[in-house]
């Protein structure tokens, strides 16, 4: 387990108030609210159309909301409304406390770059100035991620689609960011891949002490990741609680729908 | 022995004096005059003058000659007098709407208030080299008529009075209009700083542009909704006496191309513009100015940049050939300092290259 | 017909106006770079407009002008651009470093060492030290605004990995003022530690892409490199066959067309001063020959 600094567990690390999104007359998503602890799973699941996409990207400060804020505990331990974040400090954000997986990871990597560099840019962007210490951190991630460490010096153009999200995992943790935001991690993949990637992802969670939101609309990945769970039809939040809970006694009809619709494995 | 190569000064001397003879050529052979290649070789003159962003008809001929036929170059002599000479201010814009007419054509509709007027045009020639243009040759006088007062609104207002066509951009009358000579150009653009850069744009690179976009890489959809060429009056506000002053006319050819309509949840759709417009009768550069305006126009109008014609950096960075031809060519420029570093490195890395490879050689042998 | 007359040094005072402007707030942020409204000028782009603007902006009639290409004041450009300067403002030039007041250098640093009171101008082609990892100029200019320069030791990490070294043998990046990361321009290596707490005032020109930067006297400039493959400078096998100096950049002459190379002084000022000082190599003789060419 990772030991975190003196960190109130009591307090919230992110928070949403009122949080919406319109285009014109079309209305993404509205009324979302909830508070996200240091080390907790929350999935965000719905169908696409859902609006969950786009509570992801204001989430991560990607999109400016059109209603509501998004609040973030820095640190320092001050709570920071992220529409009055500088840029600056949204990019640093971005790159150190932060995670962002992509369901293509090809968004999230620099392709024609090697593997190694890909891990070690962040660790460079905040300072790191000694090569073989940069590569050896790149090496101990590769090995934590289930790469091969002979594949360090190949870019990621040469990878499987799950190594090029394994690697992705990589590049995001090695700053060891207290937050990580999941858009569909197991999207495209084989079932079989996607099930050693999810117990990779959970694994991970747990030792480094993640909070996460992931993105899904895969109930699956729902259950095997997260603590709790919101779910989204129609730009509102139909259901939320527990993730066993909610899986195992949905309320909603929404909600019911979309736990019989599994297919048994 | 080696001795340091020296005299580049008398081999620069010499290199002027062997191109001055050069470009007379056969001194038995009549010199050809500016009024020769301002009267016979007008659309090159035209040319010069729009790329060069100077309108001066008898400077452009001598650069043209200066520069032996070759177009960029001439283009180049024309920019670099240009920086020299003073700015006294800008003129009021011109009135194309009152344009002193001679070539008018609209392919959107058939007829139009006005007419089509054909004017002095390739369009419909057959290209068939003419044996009879290498003697002297007396064309016929051409056939004249009335002048007719009708008057000739441009397309785009007839489209602009029903609302079918997006309006003409006006300007803030109190921001004062970029200058690209005057200031560093910057992204994203404004509209002036992007048709004056458009506007002193390599012709055959807006021609590819164009070309590009109408082959899918950006398409829009183009019609020319209006062509016309003409002479327009320039006219300089005087201060102390507190009205425009005309100052002379000059020729332009204007085109605008009526493009892919569009619309919004709050807007009824329209078609778009894409204006051109340059010097003299110099077509094929307004229409492909006018097709590339409106590619670049992609981001403000809300569609996906994909192709380099919408791409304004690429685009606006790329498209001055005095710039362009400066930096291919100094090439030719001593780069030896540099090319040692490159050959220093570069055995250093096969010396390692072999050392590495010799390696289990070594191992083997030893073994 | 319009004929043209010149200002002193060629360009109008309002040009050199705008001109000294931007070196002003180049000199109060090193490193940084500027735009500028370039002026077309007489030589092409690429060819030193900018270099040549700078200087005209500074030039002064008491001032004394060395002007080099490749660090040789006899190489075509560098006559072209001295004579330039000897026409539209009337000053003296010279070919000694010493001497000089303004130096207008395309690709290399002279190697006797500059004082204070001197101008070394350099001529600059692409000024971004990250074009070529980001073509993008909206981007780059963030990512100098935020101090973002991850990307750059990316491409350091990667050469290492790929060849073993960092492979850039010339306009190696360097940080300056601990701040802004600068492209020093096409000069070798080799040069870089020249740079560093200089006492001349370093100016860059980059006519093309109008930007100016430059380094105020005593600023630290250093040459971005990993702690354990730390900036190396390059050296040559042998020394100056002209004047022996073991410490100057050499050019490598190809004397036959069995492959024979010679190596000498690429600062044809400094060789042509260690000679007559008595200075030898193994393939000089006594006085110079004028070869003659063109």
């Amino acid at each position: 387990m990772v030991e975190r600094e003196s960190e109130d567990r009591d307090q919230p690390l992110l928070t949403a108030e009122g949080l919406g999104k319109s285009y014109g007359r079309l209305t993404a998503c509205r009324d979302i609210a909830f508070a996200l602890y240091p080390g907790e799973v929350l999935a965000i699941v719905g169908e696409s159309g859902s609006g969950k996409s786009t509570l992801l990207q204001m989430l991560s400060a990607q999109l400016a909301p059109s209603a509501g804020r998004v609040s973030y505990r820095m640190r320092d331990g001050v709570m920071r409304d992220l529409a009055a974040l500088g840029e600056a400090e949204r990019r640093f954000l971005f790159r150190t406390d932060w995670g962002y997986v992509h369901q293509d990871p090809a968004l999230g990597l620099r392709m024609a770059v090697s593997a190694g560099a890909n891990v070690g840019e962040r660790l460079m962007a905040v300072g790191w100035n000694h090569y073989g210490r940069i590569r050896d951190t790149a090496t101990s991630w590769l090995e934590r991620v289930e790469i091969d460490t002979d594949r360090i010096d190949d870019a990621p153009r040469t990878y499987s689609g799950g190594m090029r999200q394994r690697l992705q995992i990589a590049r995001n943790l090695v700053t060891q960011p207290r937050l990580v935001f999941m858009d569909e991690p197991t999207g495209g993949l084989d079932v079989s891949v996607q099930a050693r990637l999810l117990d990779l992802m959970r694994n991970l969670v747990g030792e480094l002490d993640l909070a996460a939101i992931v993105v899904t609309h895969d109930l699956a990945v729902a259950r095997l990741l997260s603590h709790r769970l919101m779910v989204m039809k129609g730009g509102r939040v139909i259901e939320a609680g527990l993730t066993d809970q909610v899986l195992d006694d949905p309320r909603e009809p929404y909600t019911q729908l979309l736990v019989s619709s599994i297919l048994p494995v | 022995m080696y001795v340091a190569v020296k005299g580049g000064e008398r081999a620069i001397e010499n290199a002027h004096r062997l191109l001055a003879h050069e470009r007379r050529g056969d001194r038995e052979v009549p010199e050809v005059s500016l009024d020769q290649i301002s009267g016979q070789l007008g659309l090159a003159v035209d040319r010069v003058m729009t790329e060069g962003s100077l309108y001066d008809r008898e400077l452009a001929a001598l650069a043209i000659k200066q520069a032996r036929g070759d177009m960029i170059e001439a283009i180049f002599l024309l920019r670099a007098f240009r920086a020299t000479l003073p700015r006294f201010g800008t003129t009021e814009p011109v009135d194309t709407g009152r344009m002193q007419v001679r070539r008018r054509i609209s392919s959107t509709f058939k007829d139009i208030p006005g007419g089509q007027i054909l004017g002095p045009t390739f369009d419909y020639t057959h290209r068939l080299l003419d044996p009879q243009l290498a003697e002297a040759s007396i064309p016929e006088m051409p056939a004249t008529g009335e002048v007719s007062p009708a008057a000739m609104p441009r397309v785009t207002d007839i489209l602009g009075r029903d609302g079918l066509i997006e309006p003409s951009p006006h300007g803030d009358a109190n921001t004062p209009v970029g200058d690209l000579t005057r200031e560093p150009l910057g992204f994203p653009a404004g509209r002036d700083l992007r048709l004056q850069n458009l506007a002193r744009a390599d012709e055959g690179f807006l021609l590819a542009l164009g070309y590009s976009s109408q082959r899918g890489y950006g398409r829009n959809h183009p019609f020319a909704g209006e062509i016309r060429l003409g002479e327009v009056e320039v006219e300089f506000l005087a201060e102390d006496v507190g009205f425009a002053v005309p100052l002379g006319s000059i020729t332009l050819t204007e085109c605008q191309m009526v493009n892919q309509f569009k619309g919004s949840a709050t807007e009824a759709p329209c078609f778009t513009r894409g204006y051109g417009l340059a010097f003299g009768q110099s077509e094929r550069k307004a229409m492909s100015m006018a097709l590339v305006d409106r590619t670049l126009r992609a981001r403000e109008l809300g569609e996906e940049v994909l192709a380099p014609a919408q791409d304004e950096e690429f685009v606006m960075s790329h498209s001055d050939n005095v710039q362009a031809t400066g930096f291919v060519e100094h090439l030719k420029l001593p780069h030896y300092v540099d090319f040692q570093s490159e050959l220093g490195l570069l055995r250093k890395l096969r010396k390692e290259f072999a050392e590495d490879d010799a390696l289990p050689d070594m191992q083997a042998a030893a073994e | 017909m319009n004929a043209p007359a010149y200002n002193f040094a060629y360009l109008d005072e309002q040009t050199k106006r705008m001109i000294r402007r931007a070196i002003l707030k180049a000199i109060a942020i090193p490193g940084y770079q500027v735009p500028f409204a370039s002026r077309e000028m007489p030589m092409p782009y690429g060819w030193g407009t900018g270099g040549v603007q700078v200087t005209a902006a500074i030039l002064g009639p008491a001032d004394v002008l060395k002007v080099i290409d490749q660090g040789s004041d006899d190489t075509t450009n560098a006559i072209s651009i001295r004579k330039f300067f000897a026409k539209t403002a009337g000053v003296a030039t010279t070919t000694s470093t010493a001497d000089a007041t303004v130096i207008q250098t395309r690709h290399r640093i002279p190697e006797a060492p500059l004082h204070s009171g001197q101008v070394l101008v350099y001529q600059v082609p692409i000024p971004e030290p990250l074009r070529f990892l980001e073509p993008r100029e909206t981007e780059t200019r963030r990512m100098h605004a935020l101090g973002e320069y991850g990307l750059m030791h990316v491409k350091l990490y990667e050469d290492i990995a790929r060849f073993g070294h960092i492979a850039t043998s010339y306009a190696y990046p360097v940080k300056v003022n601990a701040r802004y990361v600068m492209d020093p321009s096409p000069t070798p290596k080799f040069d870089n530690p020249k740079m560093d707490h200089c006492p001349a005032l370093q100016l860059f020109g980059a006519g093309r892409e109008k930007r100016i930067y430059a380094i105020p006297p005593h600023t630290s400039v250093v040459s971005l490199d990993f702690e354990d493959h730390p900036f190396t400078r390059y050296r040559f096998d042998a020394p100056c066959a002209l004047c022996g100096a073991g410490d100057s950049y050499l050019d490598e002459i190809v004397t036959d067309d069995k492959g024979s190379r010679m190596f000498v002084c690429s600062d044809t000022d400094y060789c042509e001063t260690r000679q007559k000082r008595g200075h030898l190599g193994s393939e000089s003789a006594a006085p110079h020959k004028e070869k003659l060419h063109g």
